[in-house]
């Protein structure tokens, strides 16, 4: 193979692994909405606060795999409370009322974080072994984009076989059309409400951690995810996973192969794309929501 | 009584679309509300199953106080809910959408008159078996009124709300549910009907209920209502 097919395939793997990280974070955003009817702003907030619990993890800890695994467990608990605790209350004042919520906690983080670890840039290490490339067929591939494809289809792979083989999979799926007649037919959707907003937090939270090698830490991290994030939810249909994956997929790949032809047009590509998906489908690629 | 509803006064906004409503069911009845097109009528269903909170009132299901409660603490009860627009899960299977009506847990092992299950509600709704693999939004109108009641029959609920099942049906369909219906009462379970076929309601109803804007106006036996022109001209007809 050439230099230039290789150079071509290298940015291809990068796109990739950035769209599955894209995924991990969108995945959540369009069950919650789809369950709860609401487009939660702090998602984005919480990806980038289990990056800094995943520097703090590390510093304490100094093993990588401890910082993937707590750091994003702890912000899925935190989401479980917020659900719990803020925006359930909040439910009474209708959606308006939960979406300015869901701004203020994402204030209180990114003023929590600036307060705590200040505004510089933290630099998260991988273990040796994740690090530099390995040649496979004759091609060099970076070993962490790979490691982070392997995991985010691991995840992938579990939430499928969650949503499309057990029970809850069914009651999520079905809430995610019509909450109120899950409910009505003895299902305790609060409890699925907060399980969820758990779950996807969690997964916000395992992208944050597992990106923070590759952007280091900041408090602007959340601004770019979040905001391709939220695009991928509307395009790809609110409340739909194939919709989210497949457009995550997209973004990845436009996002690298953009920079590589066009660098000045890359963020300009997403809006493209989404200005034509949703001139030809206004509800999004796989949406079926009618409200 | 099986069901006891007294003086239920639930709002939209500003808007007091019950007030002082009352109504019960007793054990083994088929009782009917009707009324004309905005009186109430789901709205009175949706304060008895927990999907609009009641401002006062009272809602006493054996004896249990229920009012306001969630949905599916209700519904656990023994309660089961047939929704006006019938509220199928578009995506899922008739097979999934039958599952979703199933009580998991303690729920599920409470021992009500009528028991459900898949087989038993296939031998009464053939179509649902044809169709099980089928996505819900694909059934015709009369199939989704059959998967609707199925599916919340599957919770095996001793008082079953109906929400004008009949509603955009072909006359075979109409009679098909209204038959339906019938068994399912002569296997065990109480209905509380809303219905604007009048004809389907005085078939299958003891007793009678009938709404005026937001208030009950009438009560009495089928027979009561059939002698008596005055209250269904101004309760009933156009
Ligand atoms: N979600 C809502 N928000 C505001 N007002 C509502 C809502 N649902 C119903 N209403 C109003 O409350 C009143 C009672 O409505 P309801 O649906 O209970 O009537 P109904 O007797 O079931 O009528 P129909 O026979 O047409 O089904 C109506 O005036 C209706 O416009
Ligand atoms: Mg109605």
């Amino acid at each position: 193979m050439d230099a230039t097919m290789a150079m071509y395939v290298a940015q291809g793997l990068h796109g990739l692994a950035y769209g599955m990280l894209l995924f991990l974070v969108a995945s959540g955003l369009t069950l919650i909405f789809g369950m709860m009817g609401i487009l939660t702003l702090a998602h984005a907030a919480f990806f980038m606060l289990a990056a800094y619990f995943g520097f703090q993890v590390l510093q304490i800890t100094q093993n990588f795999w401890m910082a993937l695994i707590v750091a994003p467990v702890a912000v899925g608990i935190l989401g479980v409370l917020c659900e719990r605790f803020l925006i359930r209350k909040a439910h009474v004042m209708g959606h308006i009322g939960e979406l300015i919520l869901t701004v203020g906690v994402a204030l209180v983080i990114m003023d929590a974080v600036k307060a705590i670890w200040g505004t510089e840039s933290l630099y998260l290490k991988v273990p040796e072994y994740l690090q530099g490339l390995v040649s496979i067929g004759g091609l060099e591939y970076p070993i962490y984009r790979l490691f982070i494809i392997g995991m985010a289809l691991l995840l992938l792979i579990i939430l499928a076989l969650i949503l499309y083989k057990t029970r809850l999979g069914l009651i999520v799926r079905a809430a995610v059309s019509d909450a109120d007649m899950v409910n009505a037919l003895g299902v305790n959707v609060p409890l699925v409400f907060m399980l969820v907003f758990g779950v996807g937090t969690w997964m916000a939270g395992v992208a944050g951690v597992a990106i923070a090698p590759i952007l280091t830490v900041f408090p602007g991290l959340a601004d770019q995810m979040g905001m391709d994030a939220y695009i991928i939810v509307v395009v790809g249909g609110f409340g739909s996973l194939s919709g989210a994956f497949l457009v995550s997929i997209i973004f990845g790949l436009l996002s690298s192969y953009g920079v590589q032809f066009i660098s000045q047009l890359a963020p300009v590509l997403m809006f493209i794309f989404m200005a034509i998906v949703l001139i030809i489908k206004p509800a999004g690629i796989f949406g079926e929501r009618e409200d | 009584m099986l069901l006891e509803v007294k003086n239920l006064n639930t709002y939209y906004g500003d808007s007091h679309v019950l007030q002082d409503m009352s109504l019960s069911v007793n054990d083994g009845e088929i009782v009917a509300l009707l009324g004309r097109n905005g009186m109430g009528k789901s709205t009175t269903l949706k304060s008895i199953i927990g999907l609009v909170k009641p401002k006062s009132g009272k809602v006493i299901y054996q004896g249990k106080d229920l009012t306001g409660g969630h949905p599916f603490k209700v519904v656990r009860e023994g309660i089961g809910y047939v929704p006006e627009d019938r509220r199928i899960f578009p995506n899922l299977s008739v097979f999934d959408n039958l599952k979703m009506g199933i009580k998991s847990g303690k729920a599920g092992q409470k021992a009500s008159k009528s028991q459900w299950d898949l087989d038993r509600i296939y031998k009464h709704f053939p179509v649902l078996k044809e169709r099980s693999a089928q996505r819900g939004s694909t059934l015709s109108g009369g199939e989704q009124q059959m998967l609707a009641i199925g599916r919340t029959l599957m919770g095996s609920p001793d008082l079953l709300l109906v929400d004008e099942p009949t509603e955009g049906l072909s006359p075979h369909f109409v009679k098909e549910v209204r038959d339906v219906l019938e068994e399912i009462n002569k296997a065990g379970v109480s209905i509380l009907l809303v219905e604007h076929n009048l004809k389907v309601a005085m078939s299958l109803a003891n007793r009678v209920y009938l709404m005026g804007k937001a208030h009950l106006g009438f009560s009495g036996t089928v027979e009561e209502l059939n002698d008596n022109p005055e209250i269904r001209a101004k309760y009933l007809e156009v």
